[in-house]
């Protein structure tokens, strides 16, 4: 059975015109499995983030529920963790203060040097040695989702939640931080879900891609397979003979498919048309 | 170059304050007594009012007791000194020296501000956590923010039948709006990532409020501290007056009633220096509990 089941999810906006409802997506369903890392592409609007969200239970689904390790999920907790994309760092704390104050909720009963050490091992695994003092706004975009990765990796949650976490650093240190990130995560194999708008950032790190077609009423169309063999770099993933293969089936889905998918739901008749996601693999 | 920079705006301070004062010197001056075109009997009557009285080589000079229009810096200065000698004096019931005046203001101030501002704060939390609440509650506050403080006075007094006490409800009236206001603000416009942040990491209902919304919505609530400390030291003074409280408002109209109008300059310039004062330690204070983005 899968880790993770994001099991028939469904969800619905008031309409801007006051009556009737917006599907943003309906009977979403996807199995993730312990350990797996699994990524979301599809255009802004295309709910992907409200995905996220309800996979973390900071919103809730319309219909449909999120079963994580044979339990149902509802709710917010500690076996969910979110990197933001704005980071959600706070900004009155300090870099050391805003990581050990996740350590000490997941830990509850651990001593003042337990936390401390356990914060100072995060710290060095970004890389942010010497900036524990600092506040958020003295650091750049990179190390502050550094201290976001790390504060989100050091409680050690069941399942990582990445909410396009590096749209808002610059390219090159983007490259950098994801590197990292496979370490982080080659040395801890948590179950990583993950939405972003990149498609070399998702090649990279993932094992499956989920191409979503726009919004509203946006579906899975297809689920990629990346079957390069880990462990990855930047360097050596565009040397695999499949990348290109990869990229630019992800981007002409992009560019020609993804709108193709707005008829979805009802059927002429109205019966509901079930689709499958197509399954690629290269 | 920045040591010029920052030198500069005081020499233009200083510049200003000299252009000011020798100003007010000049145009509060007045002509030395010339009894030319006067007769005799004009200028007994105005010897037997006391404008003017005769110098000891048979002339007339003004009457320096009796000072006519707005005294000029240099008696205000004179004012000053003697009032300040005399600070620490308690002259009779109503003749505290000043620095009695400025302790009763600052500590009626202060008790009125603090009790307003917890009770803004502990309110506006409550309002600004629960949308519906603000909404429902929203229209009182919308009436009662702006009535000024001093239309409450009469009802005041008459409830509670103890100037002192009306006179701490005044400020109290004065600096509750504005935190309650910018408190059920801040709070409510709190970003929901922090808040996100907390509920994923299962902080209780206690420590979310004080490692999360308080200090998150700090920089909000000490704006609306900032605009309720200047409502309250406006307020203070009128309240004084009003109710004959002692105190530097007070002081400025006793000044008045003994048409001492050097005195009232005098009452003017404590009351600017003691908001001054309060506003510059209340900055510091701001200063810890902001933070920036």
């Amino acid at each position: 059975m899968a880790y993770l089941i994001i099991d028939h999810v469904s969800k619905f906006f008031p309409g801007h015109e006051g009556d009737g409802t917006v599907c943003i997506f309906k009977d979403v369903t996807l199995k993730i499995d312990q350990g797996e890392f699994v990524t979301v592409i599809g255009h802004s609007g295309c709910g992907k983030s409200t995905w996220l969200n309800i996979s973390a239970g900071l919103e809730t689904p319309s219909e449909g529920g999120i079963i994580l390790n044979g339990r149902e999920a509802s709710g917010p907790g500690l076996d969910r963790m979110v990197v933001f994309q704005n980071f959600a760092l706070m900004p009155w704390l300090s870099v050391f203060e805003n990581i050990a104050i996740a350590v000490r909720s997941a830990y509850p009963d651990w001593t003042k040097d337990q936390v401390a050490a356990h914060v100072k091992k995060y710290i060095e695994l970004v890389g942010l040695q010497g900036a524990e003092r600092k506040r958020p706004v003295a650091l750049s975009g990179g190390m502050k989702q550094r201290v976001g990765l790390a504060r989100a990796f050091s409680i050690e949650p069941k399942v990582l939640l990445l909410d396009e976490p590096f749209a808002q650093i610059d390219a090159l240190t983007r490259g950098t931080i994801q590197e990292e990130l496979i370490q982080m995560w080659n040395a801890t194999r948590n179950t990583v879900f993950m939405v972003t708008h990149d498609v070399d950032e998702a090649i990279l790190l993932s094992d499956r891609i989920m191409l979503m077609t726009n919004g509203p009423s946006s579906r899975i169309a297809e689920i990629v397979d990346v079957n390069i063999p880990r462990p990855r770099s930047r360097e050596t993933v565009i040397e695999d003979r499949n990348y290109y293969k990869v990229r630019n089936h992800i981007i002409h889905f992009l560019v020609r498919h993804a709108k193709h998918g707005e008829t979805g739901g009802e059927g002429e008749l109205g019966q509901t048309i079930k689709y499958e996601p197509l399954q690629v693999t290269f | 170059m920045n040591g010029r920079a920052k030198r500069s705006p005081w020499f233009i301070t200083a510049f200003l304050l000299i252009i000011f004062l020798v100003g007010w010197h000049v145009a509060t001056l007045r002509p030395a007594f010339n009894p030319q075109g006067k007769t005799e009997e004009e200028l007994l009557l105005l010897e037997f009012n006391g404008d003017i009285v005769a110098t000891d080589d048979g002339n007339y000079m003004w009457n320096p007791e009796k000072i006519k229009g707005v005294p000029g810096p240099l008696s205000v200065l004179d004012k000053v000194v003697t009032e300040l000698g005399e600070a620490f004096e308690k002259k009779g019931t109503n003749d505290h020296g000043i620095a009695y005046l400025v302790y009763y203001t600052v500590s009626r101030f202060a008790v009125g501000f603090l009790a307003a501002s917890v009770v803004a704060i502990v309110l506006g939390i409550f309002l600004g956590l629960n949308r519906m609440l603000f909404q429902a509650v929203n229209p009182f506050i919308q009436i009662l923010k702006p009535i000024s403080p001093l239309a409450w006075m009469p009802l005041l007094l008459y409830t509670v039948k103890d100037p002192t006490m009306t006179s701490v409800l005044v400020v109290f009236m004065a600096s509750i709006w504005p935190t309650l206001a910018t408190t059920a603000f801040g709070v409510n416009s709190l970003k929901k990532e922090y808040l996100h942040v907390a509920s994923i990491l299962q902080l209780s209902w206690f420590k979310r409020l004080y490692k999360v919304i308080l200090p998150g919505a700090a920089p909000t609530i000490v704006n609306g501290l900032r605009i309720s400390f200047g409502s309250a030291l406006v307020a203070v003074v009128p309240a004084e007056m009003l109710l004959g409280e002692l105190g530097v408002g007070y002081l400025s109209w006793i000044e008045w009633n003994n048409l001492d109008i050097s005195g009232v300059i005098f009452a003017i310039l404590v009351v600017g220096t003691v908001g001054m004062i309060l506003d510059s330690g209340f900055n510091k204070l701001a200063g810890l509990v902001t933070y920036q983005e």
